[in-house]
């Protein structure tokens, strides 16, 4: 789901980073979010809503809707949409609110 | 109609064409700007003067079609990209028209392609003539394509089959 | 505590026109900025932009960043920037407090500042309009234009405003299938020349329609449209399912304004500016005294008015607290009657019926 050509814009690959979703190895690249490399690797559904536990995705993409939040490397509620993705990062869907640490 | 589906209609097209004698004469652009915006790019790119849109940036630009040389500078700063160049003193059967196409892949000249009308429609293959992307173009290619003259007033876009 | 004279809290299009006309004037400024990068949604457009070329009309957005900072570059002596920092707070006295990268917590006290914090997209109601699938125009924007990744393959635009024809021919750019584009109202609410460019690529674009219900099981799988009447109300047996995985949301934007609320600066609810917006004079200046604000933040218009707002309270602001251009006058004037003029078409009618209301 990567854009290979682009009339106007330049999406040369960078490095590849790896990291973890709900404990699987994944990969996305130099300046994606945690978001958009889930989403490149076809991951649509990042959460669950507090009590229907409906499927949540983000909506917004520039960190205003917080329909996005996940819990990464253990700390709960990150704005997955505007979080640069780091390699070896631990990315899990988030059940209810997240442990405050 | 033309505000609730985006496409022209008969008389409005006719209306922004020069006469076909201009046409025959040579290169000339055809404006489709239908609708008044805050918009005039067209007019500062213009050096001859050939699109006079005035002191309020609200009007619509004005083709005055015996100052335009048909140099399609315009064609690349227009942001709504609703300029093209026709050109109808090359050949009896065919004119030739120039296009802003900002798609890839691009064509390539020599090409047969599809020609679209302003409803996205096939209405026949054209060839490509010439592929312009130069730098001052600022990633806006201008595609120019022979196209069957009764195609004239219809012809709007091209399909190029990945 | 960190003093500081002019603060501009968001360095999107109004807030980085406005650092360049107050630094230009000799004040010292500071912008904070949530993101890593300036420019805020001028980071995605990669479309030309409309107005005259004071406005950088026919520029692409995603290349005016670049040079509203190389204008920033010629003062720096005067230009702090503070990315990646949020402001959480603007307070009675003044005083403003910044979260900066999560971590770093702390207060300002400017002399000025100008908010130009811009706006969110609005959200539509229908069944199942929370489905991953369903997202913002300009969230898919982001994803494409930003990041480089596809949202989908088959596209629902829902609204035929400037930025669901705009997000439309971009992702079809992008080599993404729009299946339609549909909108409520009766008209096409965007500039015509970008509703000609999307139809004569083949896109539908179904006025007086709506989304009657979403349907999927963890994703958007199918969307239901139906026709409405004169009163937007669905019309029985007019409904059409359509394949699609994506649904782009595109009904309107509204301004991002929870720090004028809480500093007190006197607010109206406008719906021709999108929303609760704040009461200001000719210069942009709000009820609190040395309060300004710029672009979305004051009523969502285009990114051409935005800037050239900017630049006016920008200036304004300098001004306020002691830094008056020697041709201060004639510097406004023209920013003034730029905004008239973007504003005096048929398009800005509608704009100009909600700023008389909020005029001070």
């Amino acid at each position: 789901m990567r854009i290979e050509e682009h009339p106007i814009l330049n999406f040369d690959k960078k490095k590849k980073i790896k990291f973890f979703f709900n404990g699987q190895s994944v990969e996305g690249y130099e300046g994606d979010t945690i978001a958009s490399a889930l989403h490149a690797a076809g991951v649509k559904v990042l959460g669950k809503s507090l009590f229907l536990h409906r499927p949540r995705g983000f909506y917004c993409a520039i960190g205003n809707c917080s329909s996005c939040l996940m819990t990464v490397n253990g700390v709960a509620n990150v704005k997955t949409c505007v979080t640069d993705l780091e390699e070896g990062m631990n990315v899990e869907i988030q059940e209810g609110k997240g442990e405050i640490v | 109609m033309f505000e609730k589906t985006g496409i022209p209609s008969e008389e409005m097209i006719m209306g922004k064409f020069p006469s076909i004698e201009r046409i025959n004469k040579g290169a000339v652009a055809v404006v489709e700007c239908y609708k008044e915006i805050p918009c005039n790019p067209c007019q500062t790119a213009c050096k001859f003067g050939a699109i006079i849109i005035g002191e309020d940036i609200n009007n619509i630009p004005k083709l005055y079609a015996d100052k335009c040389t048909g140099c399609a500078v315009c064609l690349s700063k227009c942001p709504g990209l609703s300029i093209m160049v026709v050109d109808g003193s090359k050949l009896e059967e065919t004119v030739e028209i120039k296009l802003p196409y900002e798609f890839v892949p691009l064509p390539k000249e020599g090409q047969i392609i599809k020609g679209l009308n302003r409803e996205g429609e096939y209405i026949t293959d054209v060839k490509v003539l010439k592929v312009l992307n130069p730098k001052s173009f600022d990633r806006t290619p201008l595609v120019t394509i022979e196209v069957d003259r009764k195609y004239l007033y219809e012809i709007r876009n091209i399909q190029v089959e990945v | 505590m960190k003093q500081a004279e002019l603060v501009i809290i968001g360095g999107g299009p109004a807030g980085l026109c406005a650092a360049v006309s107050a630094a230009r004037s000799g004040a010292k400024v500071l912008i904070i900025e949530r993101n890593k990068d300036l420019g805020g949604q001028l980071l995605k457009q990669t479309h030309m932009f409309f107005g005259s070329e004071k406005q950088y009309a026919s520029l692409r957005g995603i290349d005016i960043p670049a040079i509203l900072i190389s204008e920033l570059e010629k003062y720096k002596e005067r230009v702090e920037i503070i990315k990646e920092a949020t402001v959480v707070g603007v307070f009675e006295d003044g005083v403003i407090t910044v979260l900066e990268k999560e971590e770093n917590y702390f207060k300002i006290a400017p002399k000025a500042l100008v908010l130009a914090t811009g706006a969110y997209e609005k959200y539509l109601s229908f069944p199942n309009n929370d489905l991953p699938g369903i997202y913002g125009a300009g969230a898919v924007q982001t994803l494409m234009n930003v990041h480089g990744v596809k949202p989908g393959n088959k596209v629902l635009m829902v609204g035929a405003g400037n930025i669901g024809l705009i997000v439309s021919y971009q992702l079809m750019q992008a080599g993404v299938k729009v299946e339609a584009i549909l909108d409520a109202a009766p008209k096409i609410g965007g500039y015509l020349v970008h509703a000609s460019k999307v139809r004569r690529m083949g896109v539908p674009i179904l006025t007086s329609h709506t989304v009657k219900e979403a349907i999927g099981k963890e994703e958007l799988e199918k969307a239901v449209i139906s026709q409405v009447d004169e009163k937007f109300s669905p019309i029985e047996g007019s409904e059409k399912t359509l394949d699609v995985d994506v649904m782009c949301i595109s009904v309107g934007l509204t301004p991002l304004n929870e720090l004028l609320a809480m500093r007190g600066c006197k607010m109206k609810y406008i719906p021709q500016l999108g929303g609760l917006v704040p009461l200001r004079n000719e210069n942009y200046e709000t009820s609190v005294e040395n309060l300004f604000v710029a672009g979305d933040a004051t009523g969502v218009e285009e990114a051409s008015a935005a800037m050239v707002e900017g630049f006016l309270a920008g200036l304004c602001a300098a001004e306020k607290i002691g830094y008056r251009l020697d041709n201060f006058e004639e510097m406004k004037n023209d920013y003034l009657k730029q905004l008239e003029e973007l504003r005096s078409g048929p398009a800005g009618k509608h704009i100009l019926s909600g700023i008389e209301q909020i005029v001070l």
